[in-house]
């Protein structure tokens, strides 16, 4: 945006003292015109392509009210922060994604992480898992254990939290499709260790609308899906009351393509179509809403990063007010756990991308996340060795207890660039959600392929502009040396054997004819429209795969199937 | 030449990361190429059919899940089986380095991986498809 439109869409309040800056600043303008030129042939954009200006002064910020859009920490709006002392009472939660090979394997690697001193736990689970087959199911070959954790039953999560006390640790599974499932095999484990589900802590990230925009681990089409997910949130409200029942995500958006403010735009639009699925189906917004959770993109360009978090605390926290009516506070919280991006690691030269994700992290933390993620440097490679892993974990660890920045709140609040850019990124969210409207909300417009085609336009747009050389890349398209390859993590071929193995001994040994009947209560509940929590915990405990209760699902609600197109 | 050259972009097993064959696909259509995509959770079975239906020069295939070592050779039999030993399979996506000299001795044309330009790529298709056509 050019200075003129800025200053017309931010009039500064008329006065003496503003005129004089203002001729003070076109003074200053000219002369640095005169005096310097921008280096040649690169882009002066952000990394999502929008124009950032020479310099930013009281003038940008001069339209906006302190108290009405930055407040305090722990207040409405809360731009500044959900708490009232943030790091200072609490640090943010470090939590790195793991999942690899069978459950044995992963148990050992949370035993690694929480012993070198991790605060909470993330499950990564395979492509199969993911998408609802068992491990023996044909279309799994070849794909078990190796981007995640193989999990079929409830046998293998008893494995999975060997030794971890589930009402000590708090516990992020990325699962979405069959979320419910998923979710039932934790709650059936924690009945194991003989805790109650009230002090359960976690969180199932249950995004379904994010799949079919960006992610693709669907198992059933949009409309059951939120039927599934609304039962979720009602099951929870009362039986879980301390889990997240969706983090409504938009980490995998901005992995796919996206710019900052169409990650913003496209998961705040699915957090409230979940907001009025959940009031359609008649709940109160305030027995729900505030264990409704985010998960962001913390990509490379620092301020946007910033000022893209901190628009997103402001616009979810007057809409819930506003627009639905919220009345407590917790609902208008907007509460977030960020990953650094994935999407900017680069193969060549791995060893910089710790560098990377610390600026990443950091934005993170500038930007007044509850949770964090950092990425290995290994992992445009593989999944991450125990040593890249580590190296990760102590990223954060130096941000928080080495650099100052969890010292005092939202740092950079008040200065003249990330103010100037958080009223932009929230001006260019909106814009999204009035053309998201005009298309009849977010399910019509990603059957449409509304989402996927703007994230396919934004991220072929930055791919050409490292291709032309306008973006340097450090070790890709610039400084770029020859290499030797480093050491990777690699999955066994017999991981998946002996997956199958487990699988049909369990088949064995259970009471098939339990199971069957279970199942056939599940199909029930999905036809009828009853809740499909209670049905899916007794077929969990009686032993039943992911694969068979996802299938009984999918008998009554169908498969999804979207349009390709690029 | 007297046609575009044809390329199957295609998107096997269950990997749902799209980011990359949606950039290829695009790029080698500017490139003056004729590109249909799979769409995902494509069978090596489907794969290999669309490429025949589609009289494909190049089947592309992007794949970012670690189960390169099973579709692949997979794909390759099916187009030889099916008389289409000739079409031209290339990979991008996560491939380790040793997995990557193995699918290349199994007739995988080439494995581009990460950061790779995709003017590397269309140069490497246009050379190729030269190279074929001097041939025959």
């Amino acid at each position: 945006m050019s200075r003129e439109q800025r200053t017309r869409e931010h009039p500064a309040a008329p006065g003496a003292a503003s005129d004089h800056l203002a001729r003070a600043e076109e003074r200053w303008e000219t002369t640095r015109q005169e005096h310097s030129r921008d280096r040649d042939g690169e882009i002066f954009t952000t990394i999502s392509g929008r124009e950032v200006d020479h310099l930013y002064t009281p003038r940008d910020t001069a339209a906006g009210d302190y108290l009405e859009d930055l407040g305090f920490p722990g207040e409405y709006p809360f731009t500044r922060g959900v708490r009232y002392n943030m790091y200072r009472g609490r640090l943010w939660t470090m939590r790195q994604f793991a999942g690899f090979g069978n459950a044995r394997d992963t148990n050992g690697r949370f035993h690694f992480l929480l012993d070198r001193g991790q605060t909470g736990l993330s499950v990564a689970f395979d492509f199969p898992t993911l998408l609802g087959y068992d491990s023996d199911h044909a279309r799994s070959e070849g794909e078990v254990g190796r981007c995640g954790v193989a999990v079929d039953s409830l046998a293998d999560m008893e494995v999975l939290f060997d030794g971890i006390p589930l009402d000590k640790v708090s516990t992020s599974m990325t699962i979405n499709g069959p979320a419910a499932v998923i979710f039932a095999f934790y709650l059936a484990v924690a009945e194991k260790q003989g805790v109650p589900f009230s002090a359960l802590r976690g969180t199932i990230q249950n995004d379904i609308l994010k799949e079919y925009i960006a992610q693709k681990m669907w198992c059933f089409p949009p409309r059951p899906s939120m039927k599934v997910i609304t039962d979720i949130l009602a099951f929870s409200t009362t039986e879980v009351p301390q889990w997240n029942t969706i983090s409504i995500s938009g980490y995998h958006i901005r992995e796919a393509g996206s710019t900052a403010a169409q990650e913003l735009a496209f998961t705040l639009a699915n957090g409230f179509a979940y907001v009025e699925a959940g009031i359609a189906a008649g709940l109160d917004v305030d027995a729900f809403a505030p264990r409704l959770s985010f998960f962001f993109n913390s990509h490379l360009d620092f301020f946007e990063e910033i000022a893209k978090f901190r628009a997103a605390r402001r616009i979810w926290a007057r809409t819930m007010r506003g627009k639905y009516g919220a009345k407590k506070k917790e609902s208008w919280l907007l509460r977030f756990h960020t990953q650094t991006a994935g999407c900017s690691l680069t193969a060549q030269q791995p060893e910089n991308n710790i560098v990377r994700t610390a600026f990443q992290a950091l934005a993170g933390v500038l930007g007044g996340t509850q949770s964090l993620h950092t990425n290995s440097m290994d992992e445009t490679l593989a999944l991450p060795t125990e040593k890249a892993v580590q190296i990760a974990l102590r990223t954060q660890q130096v941000i928080a207890h080495e650099t100052g920045v969890a010292n005092t709140m939202d740092p950079l609040g008040g200065s003249y660039f990330v103010e100037a850019m958080t009223d932009r990124i929230e001006r260019e969210a909106e814009d999204y959600f009035r053309r998201i409207g005009e298309k009849g909300g977010v399910i019509p417009a990603l059957e449409e392929g509304f989402f996927q085609r703007e994230i396919a336009d934004a991220s072929y747009r930055y791919q050409l502009e490292i291709e032309d050389r306008r973006r340097v890349i450090v070790g890709v398209n610039e400084y770029v040396v020859e290499e030797d390859p480093i050491e990777i993590l690699k999955i066994e071929p017999k991981v998946e054997t002996n997956q199958i193995g487990s699988l049909q001994a369990l088949r064995a040994r259970r009471d098939g004819r339990l199971v069957e009947k279970r199942l056939g209560e599940l199909a029930a509940a999905c036809t009828s429209g009853a809740n499909v929590m209670p049905p899916i915990l007794e077929a969990t405990r009686a032993y039943a795969t992911l694969g068979e209760i996802v299938g009984t699902m999918k008998k009554v609600f169908g498969e999804y199937v979207e349009p390709a197109m690029f | 030449m007297d046609r575009k050259i044809r390329v199957l972009v295609a998107k096997p097993g269950l990997d749902g990361h799209d980011r990359g064959a949606k950039v290829i696909a695009a790029s080698l259509r500017d490139a003056g190429m004729e590109v249909i995509y799979t769409g995902l959770h494509q069978t090596p079975e489907r794969i290999a059919e669309a490429a025949i239906q589609e009289d494909a020069d190049i089947v592309a295939v992007s794949i970012l899940s670690g189960a390169h070592m099973t579709l692949l050779p997979r794909i390759l039999r099916l187009l030889r089986e099916k008389g289409a030993g000739d079409m031209h399979v290339i990979v991008g996506g996560v491939i380790p380095a040793d997995d990557a000299e193995a699918l290349r001795r199994q007739g995988v044309g080439e494995v581009f991986g990460p950061g790779t330009p995709t003017a590397a790529i269309a140069d490497y298709i246009r050379g190729w498809v030269e190279r074929s056509h001097a041939g025959s």
